[in-house]
């Protein structure tokens, strides 16, 4: 019906022009009736330059939109610009975006840091911001920032996720927790705590912390172990996670053993650490793996893969940065498809925190997308999944970790 | 004293060329009044965004100013100059959001804490020379990231999150918006601090410095106090850079750990050399350069972004091998030669 309109279009301007000009006025800076400016910051180049895969991809996927038609006949013009994980960098570029190049909304600006930099500039300009590329739970705060918004799962959930499953399987489970001494750390341990409530105290018999500087964690899981606890929760970085997986399996540590969502990849992670040690290891996922055989007649990864095909080929199939990008940007469509023809920036916003009961493609199957005026975190769901010593093998069901 | 009579032999012996001297002097001087003039017109005509950058590439230029009076006059090296910004920008950025200071004072405050920690940092440094001490200041910024993001000192730092802080708005009811008042203190803050590096650097005190990076040995047959010169050099160059951290932290409202790494001090370093080693105006074309040069290589192309800053830094060192300072002298000698 969206195509009935657009074959009129002198019509539909003249229709505007009479019935609707004050509406028309109100909508975002650029955006146009044949386009819609987004604006975007990703590192793509510095230390943090593996990130760059998902503002690459992101900008495929509008390549892919636009030859399709666009969205209600509008083409994405989508702006990235490179920040190199610099916070104030971050703040150039975005205000370049803001001021000179008028973009409508920001859109899956990447890294705890850098958002941090602009988190109250975009609010004292009303822009939306949506959909960051972070984790960390602050970009919920719809009463403080309510042009804010998150989109993968935040690390508390994640955490509230895995004390659910110890709640249901391991009630009397004495927990041990390694973690990351930095916000994001700190994020999913307090997840585990408040999903564990009033057991937090007796459950959690040990916690150590590391900072990002150490050069290994091996002495932390020693210890961690004489606690004679039999959970282990790992909350560690790629690197940090592999060197306790190992030296966990070195030491002949017979515990019910969780790494986290952040540290799961079988590339990076699991073979480094040996993919014997990390045999019967848990973990916690929200999108398919391209990898993963499951997968391979899936409707979903089926378009994903031709969609990388034909409009990234040079991008990794593999790389869940891909599929995350993927992701993201549908989610992106799906909210601007809703905004219709009112394309302000309060109605961008609206939608945005409207989102019900969305199905990604590449999203686990039963993993939904909500939001409303309270809830400013899409991704809440995850599925537990346990690593057969190959790959990881899904079971249960998705499990909610609301926050709140 | 004896510094002060070789100069006045010198300058007997060039008396003649006084004349051309006055000549060329009062052309620069005209040649800054012009371009000062510019800069106050400019935030006029400009966007905010604009004049957000150009606040930038004035803190870059005063930053690498200290670093010039250490590198380019006393020939110290450093790669920990992001340290000395970080030391700076923290310290404004404590000052006014724990204790409520208004940012007009949290800059001398800044300055003095970096001159603390610069000073402190040259006594050890005094036994190191060139690569070695560039090493060791190379440690001390690759160590500040980490430092910062501490637990011990979270409740001030605020740890990996960083501080989030307030633009000021312009005093006295000035008819200026928030990026236009912190372009003009940011401006006059500049050019107070050249004048003021351009009179150490004529002063005894600048002769001692450049003497001792020409030839320590006979600097100090001379008399000069070559150990105190270098740790009192080295503590007003992290004056310069604090001052110019306290700016940024205000300018960009914004202190995190991930702003100050050791990018930062390249960068710093770049900007020297582009801009003249031992030239002090260079500074501003050196801050110039480190800001837009990364968005003009974006420009080409995302994924090589890198590789055509290194490029274009390579073509300009070809053209200026020595920075802008000696493209400036010829320029200025081929008019004055040309006026005969």
């Amino acid at each position: 019906m969206a195509r009935t309109r657009l074959r009129y279009p002198a019509f539909a301007a003249l229709a505007l022009a009479f019935a609707a000009a004050p509406a028309l006025a109100q909508n975002a800076p650029g955006v146009t009736d044949a386009e819609i400016k987004i604006g975007n910051t990703n590192p793509y180049s510095g230390p943090a330059s593996a990130y760059g895969t998902i503002g690459k991809t992101i900008a495929a996927y509008f390549n892919k939109v636009n030859d399709e038609g666009g969205i209600n006949g509008r083409k994405i013009n989508f702006i990235s610009y490179d920040d190199g994980y610099s916070p104030p960098k971050t703040v150039e570029q975005v205000r370049k975006l803001v001021e000179s190049d008028e973009v409508a909304f920001l859109f899956q600006t990447l890294g705890t840091p850098t958002n941090s930099a602009i988190h109250k500039y975009v609010n004292v300009k009303k822009v939306p911001h949506l959909f960051v590329a972070t984790g960390a739970t602050k970009w919920g705060q719809p009463k403080k920032f309510p042009w804010t918004m998150g989109w993968q799962p935040n690390y508390q959930s994640e955490g509230r996720i895995y004390a659910k499953y110890l709640l249901d399987n391991k009630p009397d489970g004495k927990i041990a927790v390694l973690y990351q001494n930095d916000d994001y750390g700190k994020d999913v341990l307090r997840g585990v705590k408040d999903g564990l409530g009033d057991k937090a105290e007796s459950m959690i018999v040990a916690q150590a912390s590391y900072e990002v500087s150490n050069p290994t964690v091996d002495a932390e899981v020693v210890q961690l172990k004489a606690s004679g606890a039999d959970v282990f929760i790992n909350i560690a970085t790629p690197k940090f996670a592999a060197q306790a997986i190992r030296k966990a399996g070195e030491i002949g540590w017979d515990a019910l053993k969780i790494v986290n969502n952040v540290a799961s990849s079988v590339g990076a992670v699991l073979k480094p650490a040996g993919l014997e040690n990390a045999k019967g290891w848990y973990s916690t996922g929200y999108l398919k793996d391209y990898t993963d055989p499951a997968w391979k007649d899936d409707e979903g990864i089926k378009h994903f893969e031709a969609f990388m095909k034909k409009y990234y080929p040079d991008g990794d199939l593999n790389s869940s940065f891909t599929t995350y990008g993927y992701s993201a940007a549908q989610t992106l469509v799906h909210v601007l498809e809703q905004c219709g023809d009112d394309l302000s920036r309060e109605n961008i916003m609206k939608q945005a925190a409207n989102i019900k009961e969305l199905e990604l493609e590449l999203a686990l199957p039963g993993i939904k997308i909500n939001t409303s005026e309270d809830d400013f975190f899409p991704i809440e769901q995850m599925q537990m999944m346990q690593f057969n010593g190959e790959r990881w093998e899904f079971f249960g069901e998705v499990i909610e970790g609301k926050l709140g | 004293m004896s510094v002060d009579q070789e100069v006045n032999v010198g300058a007997v012996s060039k008396a003649p060329e006084a004349e051309k001297k006055r000549i060329q002097l009062s052309g620069s001087w005209i040649v800054f009044l012009v371009l000062l003039g510019a800069a106050c017109i400019l935030p006029f005509v400009t966007r905010n965004f604009q004049i957000f950058q150009f606040t930038l590439v004035i803190i870059y230029a005063i930053a690498i100013m200290g670093l010039n009076l250490l590198t380019g006059f006393n020939g110290q090296f450093s790669l920990g100059h992001s340290a000395f910004f970080a030391v700076g920008a923290y310290t404004a950025a404590i000052l006014m959001d724990q204790y409520g200071v208004s940012f007009f004072w949290t800059l001398p405050a800044a300055g003095i804490v970096a001159f603390v920690f610069g000073f402190l940092f040259g006594l050890p440094a005094l036994r190191l020379e060139n690569i070695y001490l560039a090493l060791a200041t190379f440690s001390l910024a690759a160590v500040t990231p980490t430092m910062l993001k501490l637990t011990p000192f979270e409740h001030w730092t605020g740890g990996v999150q960083g501080i989030v802080l307030l633009k000021p708005d312009a005093p006295f009811g000035l008819p200026l918006n928030q990026d236009q008042w912190l372009y003009f203190y940011s401006l006059a803050v500049a050019v107070l601090l050249y004048f003021v590096a351009r009179n150490i650097v004529k002063s005894r005190t600048g002769r001692a410095i450049q003497a001792i990076r020409d030839n320590p040995i006979a600097a100090r047959a001379m008399g000069v106090n070559v150990a105190y010169y270098k740790t009192l050099i080295f503590g007003v160059s992290a004056f310069y850079t604090g001052v110019a951290g306290a700016l940024s932290a205000v300018v960009v409202q914004f202190v995190a750990p991930d702003s100050f790494t050791v990018t930062l001090s390249v960068a710093l370093l770049v900007g020297l050399v582009i801009g003249g080693v031992g030239w002090l105006p260079g500074a501003f074309i050196g801050g110039a350069f480190i800001l837009f040069l990364p968005n003009i290589a974006e420009e080409f192309s995302k994924g090589l972004s890198g590789a055509v800053y290194g490029v274009i830094l390579l073509l300009v060192i070809y053209v200026m091998p020595s920075g802008a300072g000696t493209l400036w002298h010829r320029a200025t000698q081929y008019l004055s030669l040309r006026r005969k």
